[in-house]
């Protein structure tokens, strides 16, 4: 557990170097701060205020320093600190991931054990094609064919923005209003539908390959009900890969809610992003960045911690070996 | 001379792979859709009905009309036209040709590169074998579509104004470094089971290069996989250039591949003119899911455990 936290760290200085040499080697603050009128005294001034004449890993070891204070600096497109920009906008996403995620698993993980206990049923074969038109539709298209159907065409849900919203202290939320609801829907099915697919089609081809395992076999010749050997043991060994998908998967759905956020115009961390790329807003996306992979990082560590609760023989035989 | 060839047609018509695809309805549709899409995409100039970047044929008054089905089409547009007068069904044949340009130009450089990485981890071993394998593990748990952002931002910001006329390689670079992980990952597992085989060891013996025993002896062996995995990874990266043209940020306005279309044609869904992003967004469903299609199949055609 200590080399998995080890590994995180590295992993999270390696992109802090990223986002660092992007400040680094991309454009000249000097020069955008100061316009082109600025004396060459001035310029050394401001370099100098700034901490730009220092050694390299100096530099890197203040902007480290700032990161783990939450300090990224200030956007060069709206100008305000960073750290403020997403604090905002925070709310937004991960209440739209975590709907979309939800959606993805109270969804998925039945119709895969469905599909995998009747595998020749119509009803799963249906699923089955269905999910590999889902694969081939990206996201951002299912979006805009909600949108002109539901929106455009039927009226019956609003097509952009989060609706209103209700303030608790720094949150704001837009589960509390009607409009609120109503503008979740479609951008969570947006966002869940291809993980949906995607558990749908793991937690089936699980099934079917833990049904053919001889402790399944066992089970029915000691006379268990279908009922306790489908969900009490052939369920119960699936849920060790669905388990690490869906943690790799929420990081995914955090990082794809960039594109559902564009198409509803959802005012979220990810369309922040988006702008910031477009107009090379340097802080902006270096922040994002080491937000997301601080994000990954830590769900990653959480999927291993779950291991250990969902598999005993992880704790017994193997205890350093958690870290694949 | 040709009775040789006509003995080799005959030869890989009766190859195990001819017949599991002869006996795939989905297959054989599939790559009829897919020849298709290619052909008239590579033929567009001649095949479209209208040239969409003539400047000089585009008349403002053939603006958004519907398709010809509705009420106020024209015939000769069969999808109805865009704001500016284009033809739809043609931006679509142009468009296609972009996009896969562009996918298939990015799975050349991922495949280029992956097979070579991990071609040199599986045989060097030892620590490159360490750090290439690391690097990946750290790439492999950020999604593609962040990582081509990424270079995508910083290609703008290391070169303002150039970006317009580079924006094909800028998206070619960047699906492409977003995509390597996985042949790599392959590749090196595949290496590692040939490098102790006789054939291997003989050429060791012979004194060959190592550089030669890894292209000409081991890489031959070792792509069978790989060319699964590029069939698949076509589909792929032309949904990751049509959402990064979607974002705004992939190919310039002039030249639009099918994800840009669709993103102009977003803005006037609202007003009713639905056929301007609905068509484009149809044929690059179509042409991924065909792809997906064929790719499922050689998977299945080439390993029959895997099904």
């Amino acid at each position: 557990m200590i080399r998995r936290l080890l590994q995180a760290i590295v992993v999270m200085l390696v992109v802090a170097f990223v986002a660092f040499s992007l400040f680094q080697y991309v454009g000249d603050p000097v020069q955008l701060m100061m316009g082109q009128f600025a004396t060459p005294a001035d310029r050394i001034r401001l370099t100098h205020e700034l901490g730009l004449d220092q050694p390299f890993y100096v530099q890197f070891f203040h902007f480290v320093v700032n990161a783990l204070h939450g300090q990224f600096g200030v956007s060069l497109r709206i100008g305000k600190p960073v750290s403020v920009l997403l604090a905002q906008r925070l709310p937004a996403t991960l209440e739209l991931s975590i709907c979309a995620a939800l959606l993805a698993l109270a969804v998925g993980i039945p119709a895969g054990v469905y599909a995998g206990l009747r595998p020749n049923s119509w009803l799963a074969r249906t699923a089955m094609s269905a999910s590999l038109v889902g694969v081939s539709l990206p996201t951002f298209l299912i979006g805009i064919l909600l949108i002109l159907v539901f929106a455009v065409k039927l009226g019956w849900l609003p097509a952009f923005g989060r609706g209103d919203v209700v303030h608790l202290g720094g949150w704001s939320t837009g589960l509390l209003t009607r409009t609120g609801l109503e503008s979740l829907i479609m951008p969570t099915i947006t966002l869940g539908l291809f993980q949906l697919t995607l558990i749908m089609r793991l937690v089936r081809s699980e099934m079917l390959e833990v049904l053919r395992a001889d402790y399944i076999k066992f089970a029915r010749a000691r006379g268990l009900s279908d009922r306790a050997v489908n969900f009490g043991h052939a369920l119960r060994n699936t849920l060790v890969p669905v388990i690490t998908i869906t943690g790799l998967q929420l990081g995914s759905i955090i990082a794809f809610s960039i594109i559902t956020e564009q198409v509803f115009q959802w005012p979220g961390m990810g369309l922040l992003f988006v702008q910031a790329v477009s107009y090379a807003d340097i802080p902006v996306m270096a922040a994002y960045l080491c937000l997301i992979a601080l994000v990954f990082v830590v769900i990653n560590l959480i999927v291993d911690l779950l291991y250990f609760v969902v598999d005993p023989r992880l704790r017994v035989d193997r205890p350093g070996a958690a870290g694949h | 001379m040709a009775g040789r060839l006509a003995d080799a047609l005959r030869d890989s018509w009766d190859s195990d792979l001819a017949w599991s695809f002869r006996h795939s309805p989905y297959a054989m549709v599939a790559a009829i859709v897919f020849i298709a899409c290619v052909g008239t995409a590579a033929l567009a100039p001649w095949v479209a009905p209208h040239n969409p970047f003539d400047l000089a044929r585009l008349d403002l008054s053939n603006s958004l009309k519907p398709p010809m089905w509705i009420a106020g089409g024209d015939p000769s547009y069969p999808l109805g036209t865009d704001d500016q007068g284009r033809d739809i069904l043609s931006t679509i044949f142009f468009g296609a040709r972009i996009s896969l340009e562009v996918g298939i130009a990015a799975v050349l450089f991922s495949m280029g590169l992956g097979v070579a990485l991990g071609l040199l981890a599986g045989y060097v071993g030892g620590k490159t074998d360490a750090f290439i394998m690391r690097v990946a593990d750290v790439q492999l748990s950020f999604p593609a579509i962040l990582i081509a952002l990424l270079i995508d931002g910083v290609a703008r910001a290391v070169f303002p104004g150039a970006h317009d006329s580079m924006a094909f390689w800028v998206l070619v670079l960047s699906i492409g470094v977003s995509g390597w992980v996985q042949y790599a990952r392959t590749v090196r597992g595949s290496t590692m089971v040939e490098k102790n085989k006789e054939y291997v060891q003989a050429a060791r013996l012979f004194g060959i290069h190592p550089l030669a025993i890894m292209v000409r002896h081991v890489l031959p062996n070792v792509l069978g996989p790989v060319l699964v995995i590029a069939t698949i990874h076509i589909a792929t990266a032309i949904i990751t250039e049509a959402t990064l043209s979607f974002l705004g940020v992939g190919v310039p306005a002039t030249e639009p591949s099918l994800g840009t279309l669709i993103r102009i044609g977003n803005d006037f869904m609202f007003s009713g003119e639905w056929w301007v992003t609905l068509f484009p967004g149809l044929a690059l469903v179509i042409m991924v899911l065909a792809i997906n299609l064929l790719g499922d199949w050689l998977r299945d055609a080439l390993n029959p455990r895997l099904r």
